[in-house]
């Protein structure tokens, strides 16, 4: 179960470069499509893989492929979601900053299976300084050949660039992307059309993300069935988990897909358990967008299975009492934590990074906060409870982009796994300004 | 308008312009607003917006909906060095509080003010894909990870000794 694919080579010194790169076995997969392959032999490579994407979504990459629309003279692109901004999740920037030509190959390889002559990697304007990284990667991919006209011989041309953005997380929404892209605000679009019709500049476009990109290689190289042996039922291959929050390792970690959570959290291989000996009280499995759960199901299903790492398991259950895998953002919280706080701190997050276009987002949202805002400082009413509830009802579902159902996931999962604990703020407002609820009353809830 | 761009940041904006198709161009508007702010003291007036738009060739409106937008276009002047703390989940359960506390009392400034000496602004940004390195703070392209009270004076200290604009991006 601690299989690597991604990051096989990540301790090689100076593996961020080509050569080293090329000496691990880098860039076969460019020859391999290139010289031997159709383009629609890549896709079918990648749809039998079953690789579902790795951005949050969940979508099978190569049923998204399959939908690119291929009008005659019209050119096609292939954009690069590197606009990693989903709070607890960091293995795009460790992923490109350690092994950037990773990527480059990704993108050469998906390119040509989608028939794209200019593609893109949009990049976070944070992450200013991996920007430099990728675009010293390009460079040395044009001087080897790998990029630019005729690739190997092959007759196939390549022109790839990186573009920054500039501090938005809706720019991670894929409309909301491309117009950003395009030199606009970055407001999603209506869909449909979706991108394979009419994407970048109203051509089709894909866009995925740096981890499903750079997984595109191995698929290749070992082929879509063999990629498929990995993992577990519907969830393929493997995953870079990022781990953060109250652990003794928090780090960006690859686990094949079916890997028990317990194990991921425990185990000294990942997290290493709980910091400073404490309990674990509750995780949010896959960035802060998806429904926080508390320890007892989080380590197992209602059903009393033990709960994996995997897209069918985390989601066992419904929002009743499961959650997804998202991006794979692992944020662990132990005892002490404040689950009243930790909504208003999303809260506010959503609020802020909320574009504006849709009402229920754009007051909804704002709304939320204010009121998790009264709670946490003890000016709660209990009838705020419910108000959140209904709140949050409709924010999801009625907005155009899923910013809106990541703002109402938070807020309605933590009330309906910890309504106590706002119960107790409310009613023990002097009493929660200077401790947490801790272990007071969410005792049963808690193992180890 | 008496602002313009130094011989190598138009160079650069004229490259960048080419990387998209014909008549697709306005695409570079986020990447020349970025070497804007570098050229012109870390912030976007709107004379230096107004220059933007006569660079690419659109109207200036279609700049200022642009760089009112995102969070890392500063519509306001300040500090040569901006402390960007990051405030969003995991960071805020593993420190970023106490850590803006000790900068504002440090500093003598509360979030989102400017030393007097115009040297440092202090702001709360939201999640920069460093949760499990909290807490940290971006200043610059630069990010300073696992930060402590005296790695943060240490930080200050280095700050104040290079006495220059920090930006997010060297127009090279």
């Amino acid at each position: 179960m601690s299989r690597k694919i991604l990051l096989e080579h990540i301790d090689v010194p100076g593996i961020n470069t080509f050569d080293t790169y090329r000496k691990m076995g880098g860039y076969r997969s460019v020859e391999k499509a290139l010289k031997t392959m159709s383009p629609d032999d890549v896709v079918e490579e990648v749809k039998k893989s079953g690789m579902r994407g790795r951005g949050g979504a969940g979508f099978p990459t190569g049923m998204k492929w399959s939908f690119l629309a291929k009008p005659v003279g019209v050119p096609r692109y292939l954009v690069c979601n590197a606009d990693e901004s989903e709070p607890g999740t960091f293995k795009d920037r460790y992923l490109m900053e350690k092994i950037p030509h990773a990527l480059i190959e990704g993108m050469i390889t998906s390119s040509y299976a989608l028939g794209a002559n200019t593609s893109y990697i949009y990049i976070r304007g944070e992450y200013f300084y991996v920007l430099r990284i990728l675009e010293k990667a390009i460079a040395e991919a044009y001087a080897n050949g790998f990029l630019g006209k005729n690739i190997l011989g092959s007759g196939y041309d390549l022109d790839l660039y990186v573009h920054p953005g500039a501090g938005a997380y809706i720019c991670g929404e894929e409309t909301a992307l491309l117009e950003s892209l395009e030199g606009k605000r970055g407001n999603p679009r209506v869909k449909p059309p979706f991108p394979a019709i009419a994407g970048l500049y109203a051509c089709p476009t894909v866009v995925n993300n740096v981890e499903t990109i750079a997984a595109i290689a191995p698929i290749v190289n070992m082929g879509g069935d063999e990629y498929a042996k990995i993992g577990i039922g519907r969830s393929t291959g493997t995953k870079l988990i990022s781990a953060s929050g109250h652990i003794n390792n928090p780090g960006i970690y690859e686990i094949e897909l079916g890997l028990p959570v317990e194990e991921f959290i425990y185990s000294d291989k990942y997290c290493g358990g709980i910091k400073n000996g404490k309990k674990l009280k509750a995780v949010v499995a896959g960035g802060s967008s998806v429904p926080i759960l508390p320890a007892n199901l989080i380590l197992k299903t209602a059903n009393n299975e033990a709960r994996l790492m995997s897209y069918e398991s985390l989601s066992d259950g419904g929002f009743v009492s499961g959650t997804m895998l998202g991006s794979g953002g692992f944020i662990v919280y132990d005892e002490d934590s404040c689950i009243v706080r930790n909504t208003w701190n999303f809260a506010r997050f959503y609020h802020h990074e909320s574009c504006g276009q849709c009402s229920p987002c754009r007051e909804g949202t704002g709304w939320m906060e204010k009121v998790l805002h009264r709670i946490e400082y003890g000016h709660g009413k209990l009838s705020d409870i419910d108000l959140l509830v209904e709140v949050s009802k409709k924010i999801e579902g009625n907005t155009i982009c899923p910013l809106g159902d990541a703002a109402a996931w938070p807020v309605a999962s933590a009330i309906r796994h910890f309504r106590e604990e706002f119960e107790w703020h409310i009613k023990e407002a002097s009493i929660s300004q200077t401790r947490n609820f801790g272990l007071l009353a969410a005792h049963e809830a808690l193992v180890k | 308008m008496n602002l313009a761009f130094s011989e190598e940041a138009l160079t650069l904006s004229k490259a960048l312009m080419k990387r998209y198709p014909e008549g697709k161009h306005k695409s570079a508007l986020i990447p020349i607003l970025h070497i804007a702010q570098a050229e012109f003291n870390g912030w976007l007036s709107s004379d230096a917006m107004d220059y933007v738009a006569s660079i690419i060739g659109i109207k200036p409106i279609e700049v200022y909906e642009v760089a009112s937008f995102y969070s890392m276009f500063n519509m306001q002047p300040v500090g040569k060095c901006s402390l960007e703390v990051c405030h969003t989940g995991p960071c805020a359960i593993n420190g970023a509080e106490s850590l803006i506390s000790y900068l504002e009392n440090k500093l003598n400034i509360k979030l989102g003010q400017t030393t007097a000496d115009g040297m440092f602004t202090l702001k709360a940004v939201e999640c920069l894909g460093s949760c499990g390195s909290a807490p940290m703070l971006q200043c610059g392209v630069n990010y300073y990870e696992n930060l402590t009270n005296e790695k943060a004076d240490d930080l200050i200290n280095k700050l104040t000794a290079e006495n220059r604009l920090q930006s997010y991006t060297d127009i090279k």
